[in-house]
């Protein structure tokens, strides 16, 4: 099963690229401008989305640099510890909808100290993998089209990160505990 | 509430580096954040421009609209004020599929070109989120994930008997996030209908 979706995520792009052209020719599509015409905007989009990266970024950084996040992990490690959830991958969660960069590196740390095959890294694999950069990805596509009323979308996705961290120590806990 | 994120994050961040008595780390980590975030916008000039020129051809071969067609029922479901055969509905599916698939490098570009055929659908204010796009960035940051790709490069280099033995436990926790996601939108969409409010 595995190696068969891996597998076509390996072909997925190759054969979109090459039945996308094929299929446009065929209707009589002019490939090759109408790529152009679409690709213009491009560099638009990408540049429109600098000034609410920088300010998300920055306010990010700020707060991790400076340690707050390592004061705010430690208020939080009482409760969780309750709830079975290591103690050491709570910078890892708290990390995880801010930066995906410091994320992966938080996660990179705990394999190679716990191990990949361990359950503080089996945790941390599964954590890792399940969710996303949500500050990031909510900035990054509301700037593109110079939206920054957010209304709920944070909630949604905050509730949805959280579930599935949840899920992700419920269900590494009953298969390798 | 995000006013309150991006203050609280500052104010909170600058206290803390004064509290420490490294008030100095606080100027470094702002230019920093500003230049990784330039960066970033950067790099994505690229693939963004890549993507939007595939879309555009798989648009006028009627490529789109065909896979609009396929999940039609479920959208129409997820997104009721976007009609069946706007371009937005491909770019919609386009995202979910190479999210699913861990293709990050393709769902981003799709992503973003949803959100401007969102956009051109927003009959409200330019600058607040419809519907449409929080039930999108619902769905976009916690979707199913089959293949975690990076994790699993990263398990095969620390030695991992099984590197890819998360990837049942992945489909689980995501399949979980992707239903409180819908749910929990439904439920916001409820309290917050009405346009315009923020």
């Amino acid at each position: 099963m595995y190696s068969f979706i891996a597998e076509l995520s390996r072909w997925a792009i190759p054969a979109l690229l090459l039945m996308v052209p094929l299929v446009a020719m065929a209707r009589g599509v002019k490939v090759f401008e109408v790529f152009v015409e679409g690709a213009e905007k491009g560099f638009s989009t990408a540049i429109k989305t600098i000034p609410y990266l920088v300010a998300m970024m920055v306010s990010i950084n700020i707060f991790r640099a400076s340690g707050a996040m390592e004061v705010l992990v430690s208020a939080l490690s009482p409760a969780l510890g309750l709830f079975g959830f290591p103690a050491e991958l709570l910078p890892h969660a708290v990390m995880r909808p801010l930066s995906g960069g410091a994320a992966l590196g938080i996660a990179t740390d705990i394999i190679a100290a716990h191990g990949p095959d361990s359950l503080t890294g089996r945790l941390v694999s599964t954590m890792q993998g399940t969710s996303d950069t949500t500050f990031y990805v909510l900035t990054l596509y509301f700037g593109s089209v110079g939206v920054f009323r957010y209304r709920y979308a944070i909630y949604s996705g905050l509730a949805a990160d959280l579930t599935t961290l949840i899920a992700s120590v419920y269900i590494v806990n009953k298969l390798y505990a | 509430m995000v006013n309150l994120i991006w203050l609280g994050m500052i104010v909170f961040g600058i206290l803390t580096a004064a509290a420490n008595g490294n008030i100095e780390v606080v100027t470094r980590a702002a230019l920093e954040g500003a230049n990784n975030a330039v960066k970033t916008s950067l790099s994505l000039i690229a693939i963004i421009t890549f993507w939007l020129g595939v879309m555009k051809l798989a648009e006028e071969a009627g490529i789109v609209s065909f896979l609009a067609g396929l999940v039609a029922p479920l959208l129409r479901l997820l997104f009721p004020s976007i009609p069946r055969d706007h371009p937005a509905m491909g770019a919609i599916i386009m995202n979910i599929s190479a999210n699913i698939l861990g293709l990050g490098n393709a769902a981003t570009p799709m992503g973003l070109i949803a959100m401007q055929e969102m956009q051109k659908l927003n009959r409200g204010d330019q600058r607040t989120a419809t519907e449409a796009m929080c039930t999108f960035l619902a769905l976009n940051t916690a979707c199913i994930t089959l293949i975690p790709t990076t994790i699993i490069g990263i398990r095969m280099l620390h030695g991992s008997a099984d590197p890819t033995e998360v990837v049942g436990t992945t489909i689980f926790a995501t399949a979980c996030g992707m239903t409180v996601a819908v749910v929990a939108d439904r439920v916001f969409r409820a309290i917050y209908s009405g346009p315009g409010r923020s």
